[in-house]
């Protein structure tokens, strides 16, 4: 009972230390974000790798997304003679939840495990102290241009997300099943509405910052891991940490913004 | 310890990982525009005391005064200034391995000061000259051997003319003449620019020839800090057993001492 209560007190505390230095450890990138000296080709190659990379995946998730859901959508909507809010329902479901949260997962798995791993193999192999030591901040240096081009990809890859699926679901739902087009584009045009786009943006920026937070900060402190951060396992332990716990984290925080914003 | 200006101060520096102490009640000084060797057998703790002179480790116990500052109570601002004062190369060179051996050395220019890029251009092609690295500008640190990486490490350290330099193992795993090399380096970029030397090595008895003071870590602690040839001749059973064992006996005037 002794040995249980230690180790249940041993392990809130490794939690809550831990919490506290990734806690630190978003307050100091934000802070680093617009400090000198400013440089923009890091910001763009970032964007490059979190954005451009991604568009791939995002186009075709965001195109069957659209498709499963001109599909689902029409058959639900057929019992009550309402087959004409496919439009709607397709848009709405895609900007204001599908869109901000698929894109945010995928770019997650995608770009946020890269991230946890290039930042764990440099912590590792002392090039993180190498920097410090350089008297050169890796906050700055690493950290601003990541929390930067993600800012600027994710609500730029949860658009096509949106788009591209809009289209899937009039692939399915007007050209395969027969909904008139003009009431599929005429109900979306009626029922989205800015605050439905506002959500989507706020939610996309929310999860920018909490991907390079949590899996730049797992690669960042992979010494510290109780499990053990050494070598090439420990990266590849802190990097499927990294993503399970961003996408439980966007996926709390999907409802919290939700309830937040309704 | 002779008057020299002190540059850094360690006063009774504890530090343990989990339950095994690995400095006990540390007291050393590195005086101003010297050499000071640490030497000792492999896990006595060497590494770790320098990453405490460094601000990458923080003591349990102790202070480390920097230039008569405590890093400890440094701000992050503060302590980056103090470290804008360090060269520093790491056991495994610790070269950003994604940017090129050229960036790796301009990377200190480019981040700390106001250079224009033919500037850079300039002073990174005769650092990595001195180190006789040639045609090596475009290549990745994984296309380096283990000396050259060692020697773009030493040219990274040096590009901005610092005034305290620490060196970790700078000829672990290179051949005879390049670790020759590797002192001439050190020993020529020091008569020139008169930094202060900080390095841990194993290489007993070559790194005499270029040490002011040794200092032997040996049981968590620091056994004693003298010049080369008072360290070979010292009392200390710890200094006397490590100079027995790397360098053997010990004669003068024809007769053993040890």
């Amino acid at each position: 009972m002794e040995n249980f209560c230690e180790r249940l007190g041993e392990n809130a505390l490794y939690h809550i230390n831990y919490a506290g230095r990734l806690g630190i450890f978003l307050f100091l990138c934000l802070t680093n974000i617009l400090a000198p000296p400013y440089k923009i080709r890091p910001v763009i190659q970032q964007i490059h790798f979190i954005g451009a990379k991604s568009l791939f995946v995002i186009v075709f998730t965001g195109a069957f997304t659209g498709m499963v859901l001109g599909l689902q959508g029409y058959y639900s909507l057929r019992q009550f003679g309402s087959e004409s809010a496919l439009g709607s329902a397709v848009a709405l479901s895609l900007i204001r939840e599908l869109g901000p949260v698929l894109t945010a997962l995928m770019v997650t798995g995608r770009a946020g495990s890269a991230i946890c791993a290039e930042i764990g193999i440099m912590r590792n192999s002392e090039q993180i102290d190498a920097l410090e030591c350089m008297a050169i901040d890796p906050y700055r240096f690493l950290m601003a241009p990541k929390f930067l081009a993600a800012f600027f990809a994710l609500p730029l890859l949860t658009s096509f997300f949106d788009v591209v699926g809009i289209f899937g679901g009039f692939l399915i739902g007007v050209k395969l099943l027969g909904v008139n087009e003009g009431a599929y584009f005429s109900g979306m045009y009626k029922s989205v509405v800015w605050d439905d786009i506002y959500m989507g943006i706020v939610k996309s920026l929310c999860f920018a910052v909490l991907i390079v937070w949590i899996c730049a900060g797992k690669g960042f402190y992979l010494h510290l891991e109780r499990s053990g951060g050494f070598g090439a396992e420990g990266v590849s332990r802190a990097t499927t940490n990294a993503v399970v716990l961003s996408s439980v984290a966007i996926l709390v925080w999907d409802y919290l913004i939700t309830a937040i914003l309704l | 310890m002779p008057e020299h200006a002190v540059v850094i101060e360690l006063r009774g520096v504890d530090k343990s990982f989990g339950r095994q102490k690995v400095l006990d009640q540390i007291d050393i000084v590195i005086p101003e525009a010297k050499t000071t060797v640490i030497v000792g057998a492999s896990g006595q703790g060497k590494s770790v005391l320098l990453k405490h002179m460094l601000g990458l480790i923080r003591a349990d116990r102790g202070e480390v005064l920097v230039l008569g500052r405590d890093i400890a109570r440094m701000s992050n601002r503060e302590l980056r200034d103090t470290r804008t004062r360090f060269g520093v190369l790491f056991q495994g060179a610790a070269l950003l391995d994604s940017i090129t051996v050229f960036d790796n050395v301009a990377l200190p220019l480019r981040e700390r000061t106001r250079l224009t890029e033919s500037e850079i251009r300039k002073r990174v092609r005769e650092k990595l000259e001195l180190m006789n690295l040639v045609d090596v500008d475009e290549k990745y640190p994984a296309q380096l051997s283990g000396g050259m990486k060692k020697r773009v490490g030493l040219a990274r350290a040096l590009i901005l003319e610092p005034k305290i330099v620490f060196l970790d193992e700078p000829t672990t795993g290179l051949d005879v003449k390049m670790s020759k090399e590797i002192y001439r380096l050190i020993h020529t970029t020091q008569e020139r620019l008169g930094f202060t030397a900080v390095i841990v090595s194993h290489d007993v008895p070559k790194i005499f020839k270029l040490a002011d003071y040794i200092a032997l870590m040996a049981a968590s602690r620091i056994q004693g800090c003298l010049p080369p040839v008072e360290f070979q001749l010292s009392d200390n059973p710890y200094i006397r057993d490590f100079v027995q064992e790397t360098m053997g006996e010990i004669y003068t005037s024809g007769e053993r001492v040890t």
